[in-house]
């Protein structure tokens, strides 16, 4: 009902050709948002949706004025952003309430620092209060509320300074299902029955289908760099129905969207090499996810975002799990689909022993990472290498973090590989003493 | 010295006690001091001075004097882990030992380790007399006061920790006592252990040098070292050669933590159970160096294989009446009856005897005199305390702020934590002589000079642990000034204020014995206060006034902690907690 009117309606944000890179010793700048451009309307719910790495967070925190943009243009009401601005509140995912004040000082903080009166002070706190159904609970501190009455208090912290934006990260990631759902359902309907006095919503978040469900507008980014790939209207009425065939088939869409822009970049698919950064997946949810696609009913070929909710993974989970197992050889990704590949059925017939080898056999051959500490390990006289020599090697090309990640993901399928132990004191790769030890 | 150490939660602050059974731990405690010095004295006096090498202010001496100090460190941290491990066990795993022991700990750490020495010092020269051996082991014993306590305590508080399904595997797998204990009780409490033992060696240096010179009426000690080095300075007004002892302190300090603490710290990282392994895991080069070089590693192997092979042995040491079983037979009963009888009965003999002693050799007016004294001190110390905490509070925040700041800060504060403070006062009483200063006001601030920094690393470790969100969110909705100090980041920091703040007051008053009277050649300055008095009467050999002394001065650190830590660190624990 927003969305029809919404380039009639008045400009709260806009951002032009924001980049957003991080120094990192005098070398290349780590990238990690690149020629961002964002329009946010009055009366819109917008979403941004990435994976992890997308710098979706970032673009949040840039918006918010916690950070600064590398370049770019970040207007706000027509005025260049300075800073944290007035009337753009934020809702944080670790919900971020001070534990030591009750929920009523909590939500009157904000007032406070604007210096309202306090006797109006309390009125607003407690009107927020009842508007997002927690009278009863003022005088609570957070540590007796669970986690949904938590993130109502982060709400009404929110509301109370009667904001022109409402910024919200992951709002609901860190609740149970029903939880979320039922705080999704009431935030909208407060939204849709204009009791809210915010003007614009821009919530971040990895789950598509909650995109899909509350917003009127989706934004879509690429990871490394987080990059503006799509922007997609969502045309339905509220209350959205989930299991609406057009409702799904947009939520289809846009995993097929985000499977397909990696490829989309290069064409075919994307080769690693030693300094490609790796995410850590463990192999049990790796064999499990083949198990899982070459039993019945997918044997071997399943939508993913039907064997997302089946396995109850998560996008951040599922397609990290995915990609890898496409890295390694032992599925295909194609148009939102998972397919087992030949090597892949194998691995889910073998048993636990057979299942190693063919493991070791694709990690070494399509790993480069992995390939090049084999060798070096092979020929050094003494059969050991430090980490710090292959650490320096990938922080030439990757962040410290994401270095220290890449090398710990390869030293976990490495140990199950059987292709080189690891002793995390010494920080030392070797041939040796494969069985393990102290 | 780049890695910054995590605090810990102090077990001098966490634990839960009883409190009547203080009732019982103060009067025994002072009682067998009591006993000890003046059935000592009856039998043994008079002790002729004590025959030790002279000290030389030659400053080639000084590695050789600090290699003997550095050794009395070591044997007191050796005699306070096997303290540790038995006293902890007793108290943890017999009911009716640990009624017993466990407030005769916490009351031990209350009296001043000074205080100990005057009548240590007495027993031990009585213990050997004539020979050196008695004031090394006078010496060794008051580091020993310094260190225990807080070890145990840590260890007490592990052993009644142990998760339930560490201990259900350990019954599973029928490992036998002795194996549990060196399977799964000894590494489960090793951090805190560590972490403990460092807070007690940056204290034991203070009291190393305290300990090494001293005067108890016509006896007086002077061991070689680095105190008694000091001590000589002072006595010849020689101000390079307290120069030249700080130097060699501060390089004995920097190598001990680099080769012995750095390396222990990193190793007992991996007995940290998995949930709080989220900040960075400590580093230490040596260690690094050890477990990278084969050699190292080739000759630490057989000791490793030997304490390994003893940890394996089925010995089965079963310990009176064990706390495994709920139930209470009728005969348990019976027993904890008497047991209760025991102690009350002897409660109140050590109590009759404690009072007539008192009443008879000091009388009530002394007595009203030394609790004026205690008063001075009290005030002394928390005024100071507050002083510290006015400056180094928000100084930690704006360090600990800023993340590489407090990465170069956060050594330097804890190697000033673990400087002997006192080597530095002569510095200040040449310049009080100098301007002819009221010792009274100028004094005081040496109560502090050593103990101020454990507030200073503690915040800088809360402002730095301090998370993100929060201080997003603070800045979101616009919460700056003072209000940010007294919404956000005061109650933030707070618990580790408060950990910071109890050593920091611990050690004044432990200070205030040493700093309250101090001398340069002849110039003697003593401000009014309860640790002046001990140091007089120390100094004069009156042994009825010295235990006067340190009774109320316990009594008022009892009550201090009782009365405004305790309370203090309960809301820290329950209201300000994160998460």
């Amino acid at each position: 009902m927003h969305n029809e009117t919404t380039t009639l309606r008045q400009e709260i944000f806009s951002l032009k050709h924001v980049d957003k890179g991080y120094h990192k010793g005098g070398e290349d700048d780590i990238q990690v948002l690149d020629d961002v451009n964002l329009t946010l309307h009055e009366g819109e719910i917008v979403g941004l949706l990435g994976r992890s790495g997308s710098g979706k967070s970032t673009l949040l925190r840039i918006i918010a004025g916690l950070i600064q943009a590398s370049s770019g243009e970040v207007n706000y009401c027509g005025q260049p952003l300075t800073g944290p601005a007035e009337g753009v509140a934020m809702v944080f995912q670790t919900f971020a309430l001070f534990p030591w004040l009750t929920v009523l000082q909590n939500v009157e903080a904000g007032l406070e620092a604007l210096g309202v009166e306090p006797k109006e002070r309390r009125r607003r706190a407690l009107a927020a209060i009842d508007l997002i159904g927690l009278d009863g609970f003022e005088n609570a501190y957070p540590r007796e509320l669970s986690g949904g009455m938590r993130q109502r208090v982060g709400f009404a912290r929110g509301l109370v300074v009667n904001p022109t934006l409402l910024l919200m990260d992951e709002p609901f990631s860190a609740l149970d299902v029903l939880t979320a759902e039922t705080l999704r359902t009431d935030l909208l309907d407060l939204w849709n029955q204009k009791q809210l006095p915010i003007k614009s919503v821009l919530i971040v978040t990895h789950n598509i289908e909650e995109a899909v469900f509350m917003c009127d507008r989706i934004m879509v980014l690429s990871s490394n760099p987080g990059r503006v790939v799509a922007e997609i209207k969502v045309p339905f009425a509220h209350p959205r129905n989930r299991l609406d065939p057009a409702f799904r088939k947009m939520v289809d869409d846009i995993y097929a969207l985000m499977t397909q822009r990696r490829s989309a970049d290069t064409l075919h698919k994307v080769q690693l090499e030693i300094g490609s950064p790796l995410t850590e997946v463990s192999t049990n949810l790796m064999a499990g996810l083949m198990e899982a696609l070459a039993a019945a009913p997918y044997n071997g070929r399943a939508d993913l975002p039907e064997i997302g909710s089946k396995l109850l993974l998560e996008v951040d989970d599922l397609f990290p799990v995915a990609e890898t197992l496409e890295h390694l050889g032992f599925v295909e990704l194609r148009d939102g689909d998972i397919e087992l590949t030949a090597a892949g059925k194998l691995f889910a017939d073998y048993g636990t022993q057979e299942r190693k080898v063919l493991f070791a056999e694709h990690l070494l051959r399509h790993i480069p990472l992995a390939a090049r500490i084999r060798r070096v390990l092979q020929e050094r006289p003494g059969q050991r290498a430090p980490r710090l020599r292959f650490e320096q090697e990938l922080e030439d090309s990757l962040s410290d973090g994401a270095a220290e990640e890449t090398l710990d993901t390869v030293i976990s399928w490495g140990r199950y590989a059987e292709i080189f132990s690891y002793n995390d004191h010494s920080e030392t790769f070797s041939l040796e003493d494969m069985e393990g030890g102290q | 010295m780049t890695s910054v150490i995590r605090p810990f939660i102090p077990a001098t602050a966490k634990r839960l006690l009883p409190n009547r059974w203080d009732l019982i731990a103060f009067p025994l405690i002072l009682g067998f001091l009591l006993f000890a010095t003046t059935g000592i004295q009856g039998t043994w006096a008079p002790i002729s001075a004590l025959q030790t090498e002279p000290i030389s202010l030659d400053a080639a001496n000084l590695p050789e004097y600090a290699l003997r100090t550095t050794l009395r460190m070591l044997a007191a941290m050796f005699a306070s882990i096997v303290f540790t491990l038995i006293y902890g066990t007793l108290a943890a795993k017999s009911r009716r030992a640990g009624q017993l022991l466990v407030p005769i700990l916490d009351i031990l750490q209350s009296v001043p380790v000074l205080g100990y020495i005057s009548f240590t010092v007495t027993f031990f020269l009585a213990l050997f007399p004539g020979r050196v051996l008695g004031a090394e082991f006078a010496a060794i014993f008051a580091i020993f006061t310094s260190q225990a306590w807080n070890m145990t305590f840590s260890f007490y508080q592990s052993l009644r920790t142990v998760p339930n399904d560490l201990k259900e595997v350990s019954q599973n797998l029928r490992l036998s006592g002795w194996q549990k204990f060196w399977k799964l009780e000894v590494p489960f409490s090793m951090p805190g252990m560590i972490w403990n033992m460092m807070m007690s060696m940056s204290g034991g240096w203070f009291f190393v040098v305290a300990s090494e010179a001293i005067t108890v009426g016509d006896k007086t000690v002077t061991l070689p070292g680095v105190g008694s080095y000091l001590a000589m300075a002072i006595a010849q007004k020689n101000l390079t050669a307290v120069g030249w002892v700080i130097l060699t302190m501060t390089v004995v300090i920097i190598i001990y933590d680099q080769f012995l603490f750095r390396p222990l710290v990193a190793w007992a990282d991996k007995f940290r159970l998995e949930d709080t392994m989220s900040q960075a895991a400590p580093e230490s080069w040596v260690l690094n160096l050890i477990q990278r070089t084969r050699v190292i590693q080739q000759i630490l192997r057989p000791f490793g294989k030997l304490l390994k092979k003893l940890a394996r042995l089925r010995l089965n040491i079963s310990l009176p009446r064990a706390i495994h079983t709920e139930s209470h037979s009728g005969v348990s009963r019976g027993l904890d009856i008497v047991w209760g009888a025991f102690i009350t009965l002897l409660v109140g003999y050590v109590c009759w005897r404690l009072y007539s002693f008192i009443s008879s050799e000091v009388g009530l007016g002394e007595t009203f005199k030394v609790v004026g004294l205690g008063f001075i001190t009290l005030i002394r110390v928390t005024l100071l305390i507050a002083l510290a905490s006015v400056i180094w509070v928000p100084l930690g925040v704006l360090i600990g702020l800023r993340p590489r700041l407090a990465e170069m800060i956060q050594p330097i504060a804890q190697f000033l934590a673990a400087f002997p403070a006192n080597l530095l006062f002569p510095v200040f009483v040449v310049f009080i002589v100098h301007f002819k200063l009221n010792p009274d006001i100028w004094l005081s601030p040496l109560i502090v000079l050593g103990t101020q920094w454990y507030i200073l690393f503690n915040v800088v470790a809360g402002a730095s642990a301090f998370p993100n969100d929060f201080r997003e969110a603070a800045t979101n909705f616009h919460i700056k000034g003072w209000q940010w100090w007294r919404q956000v980041m005061l109650p933030g920091i707070f618990p580790y204020y408060i950990t910071g703040a109890i050593t920091a007051s611990g050690g004044a008053w432990n200070a205030s014995i040493v700093s309250e009277m101090v001398s340069w050649g002849d110039d003697k300055l003593a401000a009014h206060g309860l640790g002046a008095y001990i140091a007089q009467m120390t100094a004069a050999g009156d042994f009825p006034k010295i235990l006067l002394g340190i009774c109320v001065m316990s009594l008022f650190v009892v009550l201090f902690n009782r009365l405004l830590w305790r309370p203090l660190y309960a809301i820290a624990e329950n209201k300000l907690r994160l998460n």
